[in-house]
């Protein structure tokens, strides 16, 4: 009787040589990654962690910035994430869920509008800046103001949001709705009670990550909203306001004495790092919470 | 008396002509199955009489459908209430992530009903007619995907028959289920035939000559014949019926 071919001959040795060969290749540019996030991590932990106190958080710059604390900037980066969300997330979501739901999905309503959101979000941050003070800042008036650095922010996000929303939706299986119709359920009932709801951990993740990347854009604030130098807090949304991101560029490029302003730049780095770093865990924390109420116990 | 009355329905996907000509009266509180190999029609047809098809773009229907004496197609029609009128149940079951109990109430929300005490005597009410009550009482907060496929398929069953339809629409709501499961499911099937009329879409033969009084083979786009089932399994006219139901092809 032969026996069950299960050992090696030269042909299965060489499948498994490249086998091992490939995986290894993969696993070390997987390994890559890490090592380059954690290498920049570490640098600015390094740099930065020695600035961070009390003062440092809670107070505003002084000398010329070289002393004194960066808390302005972290209200005013928490204020165009909050305006640039008032913004972009009801007009995002509810274009998502037109593009998903209603617009006919070959039609040519929907292939403009996702044409458009296509290039929008190809568009270089710094040309939204441009846009924002033409528009915002002067043709409307608001100046360089909270007002018109989230409403340029929200544009910028705008086509993140949508996407977001609309492949949350798309993945839905149309039983769902169908199931939902047969019962006598309007479109809006279904989409309402059915759709949006299981569509929701995904949707808020894009919304929460397209937060993120508000939180760290300099260029479209630049000319319609962020002050060089405003240490009292705003006090309305035609105030202007510091920014995290633009304080570390002011304060690396232009600050009256470089040299000595570098550690609070480095702890300035670290504060957005981290603000950056706990709405990504956030994201995945409120993404749990909605599976969670979807499955239910 | 003749609850669906249809009348040289023709309808189109596109180029596609995918129902010729079918004229077909059901009568009421029966059930009527449809038989047919695959892409034969058979559910596209079902899918008429609640206007599912709507939802396909492209589409287009000519002939006439009346329920009640009344066309379905008529521009004055609200489509969600003759949907509400009209129940359905799927080829996979299709429960919403919901509670057991939000399931079976969602029906009488949409539909404006907001007396609690009334939604809850539905819910036990459909849950028994659905012969799942004695499963579920206990856990009506629970989650419907905690069920079984069986039990999520009587489940969608019972969420139908919630709103009181007057005709049920089944497509294929056995084929995604274990043996024992069809059986429950047929034997529904049977109990509700006194509330409802009922129109089923089966794959199974011996299932479509368990459960039904009327039986309609189609085939490519056409109703091939239309009978008592017990004529249609024992003495059909049509030598395509004859070749399928003894298994020549399908």
């Amino acid at each position: 009787m032969d026996s069950l071919p299960i050992y090696p001959s030269g042909y299965d040795n060489r499948k498994r040589r490249t086998q091992a060969v490939a995986f290894g290749v993969f696993r070390i540019f997987s390994l890559f990654i890490v090592i380059v996030l954690f290498a920049i991590l570490g640098f600015i932990i390094y740099k930065g962690a020695g600035v961070i106190s009390w003062d440092f958080l809670t107070k505003a710059p002084s000398d010329g910035m070289t002393s004194g604390g960066i808390f302005p900037a972290i209200v005013g980066t928490l204020l165009l994430m909050l305006g640039s969300a008032i913004v972009a997330f009801p007009i995002g979501i509810m274009s998502g869920i037109y593009m998903n739901e209603y617009a006919s999905k070959t039609g040519w309503a929907v292939k403009f509008i996702r044409l458009m959101t296509n290039n929008l979000s190809g568009v270089p941050s710094i040309v939204f800046g441009l846009f924002g003070m033409a528009l915002f800042v002067k043709y409307l008036g608001f100046g360089d103001s909270i007002l018109a650095g989230s409403l340029t922010l929200g544009l910028l996000s705008l086509p993140l949001v949508i996407r977001t929303t609309e492949e949350a939706l798309k993945d839905i299986p149309d039983g769902m709705r169908e199931g939902s119709l047969a019962l006598g359920a309007t479109k809006l009932q279904t989409i309402w009670k059915v759709v949006l709801p299981m569509g929701m951990p995904r949707i808020i993740t894009g919304l929460i990550l397209s937060l993120g990347r508000v939180s760290g854009e300099t260029a479209p604030i630049l000319f319609t909203c962020a002050a060089y130098f405003f240490p009292q807090l705003p006090a309305s949304v035609f105030d202007q306001c510091m920014a995290l991101p633009y304080h570390l560029y002011v304060i690396s490029t232009s600050g009256t004495d470089i040299e000595a302003q570098q550690p609070i730049a480095y702890g300035t780095a670290l504060v957005l790092i981290v603000i950056v770093l706990v709405i990504n865990l956030l994201a995945g924390r409120f993404r749990k919470y909605f599976e969670n109420k979807l499955k239910m116990k | 008396m003749e609850k669906i009355e249809a009348r040289d329905v023709n309808f189109y996907y596109g180029d596609f002509h995918a129902l010729k000509g079918i004229s077909m009266d059901i009568p009421q509180n029966k059930v009527v199955a449809f038989i047919g190999p695959s892409g034969c029609g058979k559910s596209t047809f079902l899918r008429l009489f609640n206007r599912m098809n709507d939802l396909v773009s492209g589409s287009r229907l000519k002939g006439s459908i009346k329920i009640d004496g009344q066309d379905i197609y008529a521009p004055e029609v609200e489509v969600d209430e003759l949907r509400k009128n009209i129940g359905m149940v799927f080829q996979r079951p299709n429960p919403f992530p919901k509670s057991i109990f939000d399931n079976i109430a969602y029906g009488l929300r949409v539909n404006g009903i907001k007396d609690k005490d009334f939604i809850r005597q539905r819910v036990e009410e459909s849950l028994r007619g659905a012969a799942l009550w004695d499963e579920v009482k206990d856990k009506l907060n629970a989650s419907a995907y905690a069920l079984s496929g069986g039990q999520q398929q009587r489940l969608c069953i019972a969420r139908a028959m919630a709103v009181s339809p007057s005709v049920l629409l089944m497509d294929e709501p056995a084929s995604a289920l274990d043996p024992i499961s069809t059986a429950k499911v047929e034997e529904l099937i049977c109990e509700l035939r006194n509330e409802v009329t009922i129109v089923i879409v089966t794959h199974n033969m011996q299932q479509a000559a368990r459960v039904s009084d009327r039986t309609a083979f189609f085939y490519m786009g056409e109703m091939v014949e239309y009978d008592d089932t017990k004529t249609i399994f024992t003495n059909p006219h049509k030598e395509a019926t004859q070749n399928y139901i003894t298994g020549r092809f399908g």
